[in-house]
């Protein structure tokens, strides 16, 4: 077996036993005091009754599908985003993308969706809209001679993202409360359970999105070289960018959708990566896919855990982590690059 | 003999060129052929066109007008990973976006020959460490690219470019900011590539005097033209020089029969 083979497999099943035992924590921790014999009999199919059984399917175990889930869609889109734009500070939510499909979400509520699939599919298509407007917007500015040069990149993510969030600020000022009553709590970031229907939705989105970026793995290396590099190494410059536009941008609206506008995953995780598993697309797109989902189903528990009873927004404890290593990976690692 | 390369009547200009801020830019009825095994010097003042040319045969761009083909076939008939396994480019030394070592960009150049795979086989790898070997870069394999000196930077692209395996090479400034002993080491490398694996080479250089000493005819380009092509000897003319590049030029024999081109700086 090729090294790279072996190493992916390495570092995938590091990342899988990692998930696996902060899976576990986060089944046993929580406001409600559950012990581990009544969790395992439950999971094993004993006790379908009882407040136990509530706690572990009805509660923490959604709650772990879809903060895994999240976790890695968002990784993921920095991974492509930052090799999308050639910059390893791209995130989607730097990018002013997440803000966008948070725009997309806001509008879509205001026809006051159900939790049905169709109602689950309707509310990605906004998000996804939004997602693509504001992806599209940032690059046109951006935009030099093909490039995109790192102070324009992040000085126009965030304006485009200041831009939609003051829109959603405009709708959610303009609609009766009421109507809107989740918001709040959603455009901080809420891994709350959601319905099996839209996270059936949620599942096939985020894994048609990784498909898409995944399977051109190989190419967004060569892109690192520049566009043109790349086509005279035989990469259709124009259809990879397309594809891992719109794979990244569905990567992003989806756990906007379903999560809200989580920060920082996708710079976090794929820079941490990039130390122990080098630059390779190959190694840290499947990498990051596992490594976000430990990471968000940290920081979940920590947020349900903190201030227990009582429950912090999972974008919050991303963001106190994300904003300093930002910095850090500003003044250090990639000081001075253009 | 087919030519390796033949370009006929071609005609390039870039979307919204001698508009508004942008300077009027035409390639005008370029045609000229490379033999294979041989080395073609492409010079010529800035924006003589030089970079376009490389950008049309690699297919970067298209042209308006004309033809260009490879062995015969025109390149619009060629994927560009079809493409890319007959001619390799090295460009103007620019290190990638992320810490890529030296052995992933070198395997980079295998991509055209299996793009559906994955992950590079036990063969490529081989193949590629025979390339590091020719230029001499092996020792480097495991280095990040970003920690190299420009030279040994510029001989592990040109061993990313030996990886593709093509049948043509192209350099586009093999030698800009690199010191002298870079200089000799790369020149000689190409003549070696050359003579002893018979790869043709097409290079552009600014230097007159390094692409008089490697090539075997030289391109002369002036404003999108062909001013002349032919044998050094009969190319680096003092009159032909200062009109194209508008400045006085000296050509002397040295005593080691090589050519030497001076710009006879203007009096104070």
């Amino acid at each position: 077996m090729p090294t790279d083979a072996r190493r992916l497999a390495l570092a995938l099943s590091a990342l899988g036993a990692a998930l696996l035992v902060v899976a576990a924590g986060a089944l046993l921790v929580g406001s409600a005091a559950v012990s581990p014999r009544a969790i395992l009999s439950v999971l094993l199919g004993g006790k379908p009754e009882g407040i136990e059984a509530v706690v572990v399917l009805n509660l923490r175990l959604p709650r772990i599908v879809v903060a895994t889930l999240a976790g890695g869609a968002l990784a993921v889109a920095g991974v492509a985003f930052q090799a999308l734009t050639r910059n390893p500070l791209a995130d989607p939510a730097i990018l002013g993308v997440a803000s966008g499909a948070a725009f997309g979400v806001v509008l879509a509520q205001l026809f006051g969706l159900g939790s049905t699939v169709a109602a689950a599919l309707g509310l990605s298509a906004f998000a996804f809209a939004g997602a693509m407007v504001a992806a599209g917007v940032v690059y046109v500015i951006a935009a030099t001679d093909g490039r995109l040069p790192l102070q324009t990149l992040l000085l126009t993510g965030v304006i485009v993202g200041l831009f939609f969030s003051s829109a959603i600020t405009v709708v959610i000022s303009l609609v009766d409360f009421n109507r809107l009553g989740g918001v709040i709590h959603w455009l901080l970031g809420n891994l709350a359970p959601i319905s099996g229907g839209s996270l059936a939705v949620f599942a096939v989105l985020s894994a048609a999105g990784v498909w898409l970026v995944l399977g051109r793995a190989r190419q967004l290396n060569l892109l690192a070289l520049g566009e043109e590099s790349a086509i005279q190494l035989g990469v259709d410059a124009e259809r990879l960018k397309r594809r891992i536009f719109v794979g990244a941008s569905l990567l992003t609206s989806c756990v906007v959708a379903f999560a809200g506008p989580i920060g920082f995953i996708g710079l976090i995780v794929p820079h941490t990566l990039r130390g122990f598993l080098g630059p390779d697309n190959r190694l840290l797109i499947p990498a990051a896919l596992l490594g976000g989902g430990v990471f968000l189903l940290l920081a979940d528990t920590l947020a349900r855990t903190l201030v227990a009873p009582a429950e912090l927004s999972v974008g919050v404890i991303t963001a106190f982590c994300g904003a300093p290593f930002f910095v850090y990976v500003l003044r250090t690692r990639y000081r001075g690059i253009p | 003999m087919t030519p390796l390369v033949e370009l006929r009547g071609v005609d390039f200009a870039y979307p919204g060129s001698g508009t508004r801020r942008t300077r009027p830019f035409r390639l005008s009825e370029v045609s000229f052929e490379i033999a294979p095994g041989e080395i073609l010097g492409v010079i010529g003042p800035n924006s003589a066109g030089k970079t376009t040319v490389i950008r049309l045969l690699s297919k970067v761009l298209e042209p308006l007008s004309g033809e260009i083909l490879l062995e015969g076939k025109s390149l619009l008939t060629l994927t560009r990973w079809e493409l890319a396994r007959r001619v390799a480019v090295v460009p103007q030394d620019a290190p990638p976006a992320f810490p890529f070592t030296v052995e992933q960009l070198v395997l980079m150049g295998r991509y055209p020959h299996a793009p559906g795979r994955f992950f590079e086989g036990g063969e490529d790898l081989a193949i590629a460490r025979e390339a590091m070997a020719a230029t001499g870069v092996l020792g480097l394999a495991p280095c990040a690219l970003e920690s190299l000196s420009g030279g040994e930077r510029q001989r592990a692209t040109l061993a990313r470019a030996l990886a593709q395996q093509p049948r043509l090479l192209i350099l586009d400034e093999p030698t800009a900011h690199l010191d002298l002993r870079y200089q000799a080491e790369v020149a000689g490398l190409l003549r070696r590539l050359n003579r002893e694996r018979g790869v043709t080479i097409l290079l552009v250089s600014h230097d007159l005097n390094l692409a008089a000493e490697l090539s075997d005819r030289l391109l002369l380009l002036a404003e999108g033209r062909v001013a002349r092509v032919g044998p050094p000897e009969e190319v680096l003319h003092e009159s032909l020089l200062a009109k194209v590049y508008g400045c006085r030029v000296s050509v002397e024999k040295s005593p080691g029969s090589r050519l030497v081109v001076q710009v006879m700086w203007p009096e104070a």
